[in-house]
């Protein structure tokens, strides 16, 4: 190992171009045309099945892995993208260990499930390469509505009004589209700018006016937009993130796992990213671990991913848990920061075990760290939203808020649990209910 | 999405994918599963005449033959035609049909060989509604043993005779169905075909036993110690049904019969072949018995794809491979191919090379490092190495060009075809000269 591998504080280079780039490659490559028709020839095409139970904008998996196995992987896209407009993104990023293939009636058989994410993935990926858009525009209803958010929810509410009939305004704080698919999410998982051609791939559709780096709250305000349009979508996710709230917790060196993430998203060089030779990753869920595998991918000597309750309490998921594990990534259970030590820049911080129920033990530890990502979560921010349930924006089961014409979907939303295929999943049935309100 | 409206003998139907009469057919409640699930037309499964109606076995029906994974590739059954009361189905079909419309129904049909029994059914099932009816003188079990079904299906003569009444006695389109249990298909669909049939439906099920049991010593599927041949379907049978379907097609005394294609149908592409073979619709039953009803819409957007890809309408289809369905002794012998492999796919499990070796021409060299390679000195273009390579597209035949020398007979490879009617070696040969 080289000097600037082991040298202290955050700074790029730790490891060759070359390796970081084999580091960040595909995760899941798209599978060839052969491995995609064995894998398609292990489904049984259950009946009423559970994988389709399972997945949350309950795409028809049967139908579409038939599909690929007679030799139409277009078809088989469409089956797909019509339940889920995002399934490209979805075939990278859903925790299918948690979803379709947890259920898959051969992972219950013989622990090995139909690779579902991958078939779709197949499916998805042929159809794009084709530029094809499978959808059409119905005739215009005049209707026009906002869509604040360009996130997974914002993307999949707007592309469904589109098609049927709508003019969308689609608005979104960030210079670029895509929300988390864009600045969230390890790298490995969205290779060779993915967000991005999916948001254009879907834009197709015809319809939707983007408009970037106009925010809710600061470019305009709730009010106004209902004003403005026959109704209004918010999926605008969640602005804030949580604080450690430990002495220490603004001392340099100290970040968010999100914009930590997102930087790394926009990069154009990864070797030219800073990164600390000993860093400690703060939370358990999927942030996390991307945060905690993508530092190990740039270099850092040292990365622990540090969580407060116990190992099956976890948000990510054992695949997840197992990935980083495999990349080199400790994994610390049941240990709450107590403070964060250094003098103006962090240098060490400092841990109590604790129980289940986090109450502390009295045993203190201390790790050395150059740099600390939180990764605890995030909130909602903004004034003048409708009602909140606890933390997020209250809704129904079809997205509708406690304002009249105001939907909501995505992170922003009470229910669901956080994921892109959720988000997907209501912003496509509030879309499907703002068409049914308006259209009477 | 391609236009899969069909119409066949005039029996419209939104698509070509029809259920055969058969076990899914039998009742109303199936019925009405299979049109909610998107199938374009059914056979209600065959009925007899009126009174007491035929009884079934109580133990098992059906056996079945899997490929890897149990994936079933063959079923064979010795059901018979329907158990219920004639009045019964009749009912259940009039209400179906009056329910789906623009679906087609189509009534199969079993009575004895007389003709009053014929005349006595038609009207009845005319009565319902239905689109047509189609007469079952397929069936190789059970039922041939009481003078009906295959046993009418092999006697040309008793088809004629059949058809005649039932044109005489309804205005319903009639589908004669065919069993394959014969040794030329096409001398009972010409029976047909003189009798006034609108239309030939085939194959039925072929005869057969699935397997033995070794304990019992008792065919499959067994029966207190016994069984009986029963009717084979499936995939399995899909070829023998292709090449009975292209011989009605092309056969010059029958052009233009209508043909409904039956026979292992599992996936839009088999339907796309029985159709390129001649068939004007198929109809499916082991592929929804395996999968249920839904499996239709695989079939339904696959067959649009196609069709769209080709460009071509569901019509233009219809028949498009039969002036390609030649004799033996029309095959151009300059065509003149080698089997080439390609290393960069090739996995080196060396079953080209065993099969060549041990059962072809030793047209296939193996090195100390298990590369494999075609000796074109050798190579007769078998195709058989194709066959047994686990790699789609890993070994492919590449045509020689006009002008190159076959190393394996030393001689130029021709431009101009030349088959068998001309070969020097053809004692029957036919000589400009002469």
């Amino acid at each position: 190992m080289d000097a600037k591998a082991l040298a202290p504080g955050i700074r790029p280079g730790r490891l060759d171009k070359a390796l970081i780039e084999a580091g960040f490659a595909d995760l899941h490559p798209r599978l060839d045309d052969h491995e995609a028709l064995v894998a398609a020839d292990r489904c049984y095409f259950c009946h009423d099945a559970p994988c389709t139970t399972a997945c949350p904008t309950e795409i028809d998996i049967p139908l579409f892995i038939r599909q690929i196995a007679t030799g139409t992987p277009e078809a088989a896209a469409k089956t797909i993208l019509s339940q889920n407009i995002l399934g490209g993104m979805c075939a990278r990023v859903c925790p299918t260990e948690t979803l379709c293939e947890e259920v898959c009636v051969r992972e219950t058989a013989e622990g090995k499930p139909v690779e579902i994410g991958r078939l779709q993935r197949y499916a998805t990926d042929t159809l794009m390469a084709e530029g094809v858009h499978p959808f059409e525009r119905d005739a215009p209803t005049g209707k026009r509505i906002a869509v604040v958010g360009a996130g997974p929810a914002g993307l999949s509410c707007a592309h469904r009004l589109a098609m049927m009939g709508h003019d969308v305004v689609l608005m979104d704080a960030r210079a670029k589209p895509g929300g988390l698919n864009e600045y969230g999410i390890a790298a490995y998982k969205s290779t060779e700018g993915f967000a991005a051609r999916e948001v254009d791939w879907l834009m197709q559709i015809g319809g939707i006016e983007l408009k970037s780096g106009v925010a809710l709250g600061r470019d305009v305000t709730l009010e106004a937009l209902q004003a403005e349009y026959d109704a209004v979508f918010l999926g605008m996710g969640l602005g804030g993130v949580n604080a450690l709230g430990v002495a220490g917790d603004d001392k340099q060196g100290v970040d968010d796992a999100v914009d930590f993430i997102a930087e790394l998203r926009q990069a154009s060089d990864l070797a030219a990213l800073p990164v600390g030779r000993d860093v400690v990753v703060i939370g358990g869920g999927m942030t996390a671990v991307d945060a905690a595998v993508q530092a190990k991918l740039l270099g850092a000597l040292n990365v622990t991913i540090v969580y407060r309750r116990s190992r099956e309490r976890m948000a990510a998921s054992v695949y997840e848990q197992e990935l980083a594990a495999a990349k080199g990534v400790r994994i610390i259970c049941s240990a709450s920061p107590v403070a964060v030590h250094g003098n103006g820049t962090v240098r060490e911080i400092e841990f109590e075990f604790t129980g289940d129920d986090l109450t502390p033990t009295g045993e203190l530890f201390r790790l050395p760290a150059d740099q600390v990502f939180r990764a605890i979560g995030q909130t909602l921010t903004g004034d003048g939203l409708p009602e909140l349930d606890g933390r997020k924006i209250a809704v129904d089961g079809t997205g509708r808020t406690s304002l009249p014409g105001v939907w909501a979907g995505g992170d922003c939303a009470s229910g669901g649990d956080d994921l892109t295929v959720t988000a997907v999943a209501e912003g496509r049935d509030a879309a499907e209910d703002i068409h049914a309100s308006l259209m009477g | 999405m391609a236009d899969l409206t069909s119409d066949f003998i005039g029996i419209k139907s939104p698509n070509p994918f029809w259920l055969a009469s058969a076990p899914p057919t039998d009742k109303e409640y199936n019925v009405r599963r299979a049109y909610e699930a998107g199938w374009g037309g059914v056979v209600w499964k065959t009925l007899g005449e009126e009174g007491p109606p035929v009884v079934n076995v109580n133990g098992p029906r059906y056996g079945a033959i899997w490929g890897a994974d149990r994936r079933l590739l063959g079923l064979n059954n010795i059901e018979l035609i329907t158990d219920r009361p004639l009045e019964v189905n009749l009912r259940e079909m009039k209400a179906v049909k009056r329910d789906y419309p623009d679906r087609a129904l189509i009534a199969s049909i079993m009575v004895p060989c007389t003709e009053d029994a014929w005349k006595a059914i038609l009207p009845l099932v005319e009565e319902t509604g239905a689109d047509g009816v189609e007469l079952n003188f397929g069936c190789p079990h059970g039922m041939s043993e009481r003078g009906m079904g295959s046993a009418v299906g092999q006697v040309p003569e008793y088809i004629e005779m059949v058809t005649r009444w039932v044109k005489q006695y309804t205005r319903m389109p009639c589908i004669v169905k065919l069993t394959p249990n014969i040794t030329d298909i096409r001398k009972p669909a010409m029976a047909a075909h003189a009798g006034g049939a609108d239309a030939v439906s085939l194959i039925n099920t072929i005869n057969s036993i699935t397997s033995v049991d070794l304990d019992l010593f008792a065919p499959e599927p067994t029966i207190d110690g016994k069984g009986a041949h029963g009717g084979y379907c499936g995939p399995a049978v899909k070829p023998i049904a292709l090449n009975m379907v292209s011989e009605i097609a092309r056969s010059p005394e029958m052009r233009g019969l209508p043909i409904s294609g039956i026979g292992g149908v599992t996936t839009w592409k088999d339907a796309a072949e029985f159709m390129a073979l001649g068939a004007g619709n198929v109809q499916v039953c082991t592929a929804a018995m395996t999968y249920g009803f839904k499996v239709v819409q695989e079939m339904i957007s696959g067959l649009s794809q196609y069709l769209d890809e080709k460009e071509i309408a569901l019509s233009d289809l219809i028949g498009r491979a039969v002036p390609n369905v030649s004799d033996w002794q029309h095959l151009n012998l300059n065509y003149i191919s080698k089997a080439r492999i390609d290393e960069d796919l090739c996995i080196k499990c060396g079953r080209c090379y065993a099969a060549c070796e041990d059962t072809s021409h030793q047209a296939i060299a193996m090195s100390e490092d298990r590369v494999f390679s075609v000796k074109d000195d050798e190579c007769v273009a078998c195709n058989l190495c194709v066959n047994v390579c686990p790699i789609e597209d890993c070994i492919t035949m590449e045509r020689m060009a006009p002008g190159m020398t076959d190393p394996r007979t030393g001689k130029v490879v021709e431009a101009e075809p030349a088959d068998w009617t001309m070969h020097p070696n053809n004692p029957m040969r036919l000589n400009a000269a002469e």
